[in-house]
């Protein structure tokens, strides 16, 4: 099973992101089960999704304690929520910022879990760009599937273009898109400084 | 084929291909995108013919409903928590009068404390309103059991109440399938009503009736829920023939047969009750689950057949009696009377409180340990309640005001919002 967290506010799309990855992985065939935890519903306040993939039909009803990976869709999150509380150690971590993990004084993290396994992708940027707004969640989702292939970039485009109107459906794709290469380039960077180290 | 729906939109889809006449509805968090959904379908013809009342309040949505069943049309609504006891008054005449009403409670708290998230204090306090009460395990139940409730209705002239978690199935997005008009319609046959208002042929619904008779009638609607045992599993059997998926029985036995301990519960704990099983049987110990799907009428020989060989008996209930302890767990009782099969009172999950596999784990450890209180509150905070406690001692000896448990509580745990003003 793999068990995603994500973290964010109301009005970042966070509970749409759940959603969206749970069809995406549906439509590869893959048991998929998303759902919120709302504090009061409010544009500001912190919310968290969960989604969990598996191969057979899931049965658990749990909030997710300890994920595979976790997202920050806003990182003024970190300084109220224990986001990365029960991460495993061999888990993922997605931030949205335009700045890296040490800059947002993440370094620990790099002690704690390999550097493909780190990412950071300015999804609020690139979701204003191409979208008008700064809803960052298809972007996350596509810095995600960078990070982790736990889905394939054609399903979740796929999945995006079943939850979205015509219109809002190709910005989001773009965006998803650009995350998608953003990530993976600077991905590609950390692996190769893992090779020459 | 399933598709990957939020629960909701499952039972929203799913209560229209029961084709409701008259769709009636006040907005209350978690039900709401029930009937958003329903209102979206009637506004764009895809649900016709029916009308969708907006109405001022949940004791209006009752008293249309009511209206509206009296005069011979399907009649659905939703609601939860306040809005289920808003109803109240209203409940107990449309089951009074035998009116074949269908609603869905997404199962919410009830204040104070005032509080969004689920428990099953809402159809819990209303489970004498002599409604039948359904409770879904899971969303794809939640959404069959809506066919199987009309009918039943139907068949039994009475008053359906579907009981489905509040955010943790109405909120989830799974693979779920909503059952096909063809078969929907081969099932649920036109509501033919025992009784009808009618310009052409006036006739009184609801007269007084006095001691000569009340007894009388009341009785009869015990009778009816008696019925109602008996129409639920055949009425399941023949749903499951007809689409393949099992729901709405009277109970859900998982790896009962054999069990040691077997833990009892209503609602969507169900599926994280199933993987503790196994777990625990992976670990060679002897255990089930047992699902209550109808609370309402209370299937108290069935229960009694289920658990008669089990050493132990968990009830895990997400409401309670104040000044007693279990709900459920008085009917478990009762159904085992005689059989000497120890009985505990597990009190969990109220307001939201995720119930995990690694409390339920502990919970099994302290039951066949002999060491759980009566009742039982599980992952209660009890430095929490003994600060509490200590505070109001002293106020009350000094003379002082120790304020509202809540607010004192909230500010304990540093929840910023409840701060000094």
């Amino acid at each position: 099973m793999f068990e995603l967290r994500i973290h964010g506010r109301g009005g970042q799309g966070v509970v749409t992101a759940a959603e969206l990855l749970s069809l995406a992985a549906f439509i590869e065939g893959v048991q998929a089960q998303a759902f919120p935890s709302f504090g009061s519903e409010r544009m500001g306040a912190p919310v968290t999704a969960f989604c969990r993939l598996d191969a057979r039909p899931i049965r658990l009803r749990e909030p997710i304690a300890e994920p595979d990976a976790v997202v920050v869709a806003d990182p003024t999150l970190l300084h109220h929520v224990n986001v990365f509380g029960g991460l495993r150690a061999d888990g993922y971590v997605l931030v949205n910022s335009s700045r890296t993990l040490e800059q947002l004084g993440l370094a620990e993290l790099h002690g704690r879990h390999a550097a493909q396994r780190l990412a950071t992708v300015p999804a609020s940027e690139i979701a204003r760009a191409w979208l008008g707004r700064p809803i960052p969640n298809s972007a996350l989702l596509g810095g995600l599937v960078a990070l982790t292939r736990v889905v394939k970039l054609d399903s979740l485009l796929a999945a995006i273009g079943e939850r979205f109107s015509a219109g809002a459906a190709e910005g989001n794709a773009n965006a998803a898109r650009e995350a998608h290469r953003r990530a993976a380039a600077a991905l590609g960077e950390a692996n190769r400084e893992a090779v020459d180290a | 084929m399933p598709s990957q729906l939020e629960g909701s939109l499952a039972v929203a889809r799913t209560v229209a291909r029961c084709r409701p006449e008259v769709v009636c509805a006040y907005p209350i968090t978690p039900q709401t995108h029930i009937v958003e959904a329903l209102s979206r379908m009637v506004a764009g013809g895809e649900l016709a013919p029916c009308e969708f009342v907006n109405v001022e309040s949940e004791f209006a949505a009752m008293s249309v409903a009511i209206g509206a069943s009296a005069t011979g049309a399907r009649a659905y609504t939703a609601t939860a928590s306040q809005g289920l006891l808003y109803m109240a008054e209203a409940l107990f005449n449309a089951s009074g009068l035998g009116l074949p009403i269908v609603m869905t409670v997404a199962n919410r708290a009830i204040g104070a404390p005032i509080n969004i998230w689920n428990d099953h204090s809402d159809a819990m306090a209303l489970r004498d309103c002599g409604w039948v009460q359904l409770y879904a395990s899971d969303n794809q139940e939640a959404a069959d059991m809506h066919v199987l409730a009309f009918r039943l209705a139907q068949e039994c002239s009475l008053p359906v109440m579907v009981c489905m978690d509040g955010f943790v199935l109405t909120h989830a997005f799974e693979p779920l399938e909503v059952a096909e008009q063809e078969l929907v319609d081969a099932y649920l046959p036109r509501f033919a009503p025992r009784q009808a208002l009618d310009p052409d042929e006036p006739v009184t619904i609801g007269a007084m009736v006095g001691p000569e008779a009340f007894t009388e009638v009341r009785y009869l609607a015990h009778a009816k829920q008696m019925d109602a045992l008996d129409a639920i599993p055949a009425l399941a059997d023949e749903l499951a023939d007809r689409c393949g998926r099992r729901s709405g029985e009277l109970l859900g036995a998982y790896r009962c047969a054999d069990a040691a301990t077997v833990i009892v519960a209503l609602g969507s704990v169900f599926g994280t009750l199933c993987e503790v099983v196994d777990e625990l049987r992976a670990a060679g110990r002897s255990a089930g689950a047992l699902a209550v799907k109808s609370f309402r009428p209370f299937p108290r020989e069935e229960l009694r057949a289920a658990l008669a060989g089990a050493s132990r008996v968990i009830v895990l209930e997400r409401a309670f009696s104040v000044g007693v302890g279990g709900i459920v767990s008085a009917d478990v009782h009762a159904a085992l009377a005689g059989l000497h099969v120890p009985v505990h009172t597990v009190i969990a999950g109220l307001g939201g409180r995720a119930i995990t596999r690694r409390s339920l784990h502990a919970l099994v450890e302290q039951a066949c340990a002999g060491t759980l209180a009566d009742p039982h509150f599980l992952d209660l905070d009890t430095a929490v309640v003994e600060r509490e406690l200590a505070r109001s001692r002293a106020g009350g000896r000094t003379g002082g005001r120790p304020g509202p448990h809540a607010e004192n509580i909230l500010r304990d745990l540093g929840i910023v919002a409840a701060g000094p003003v």
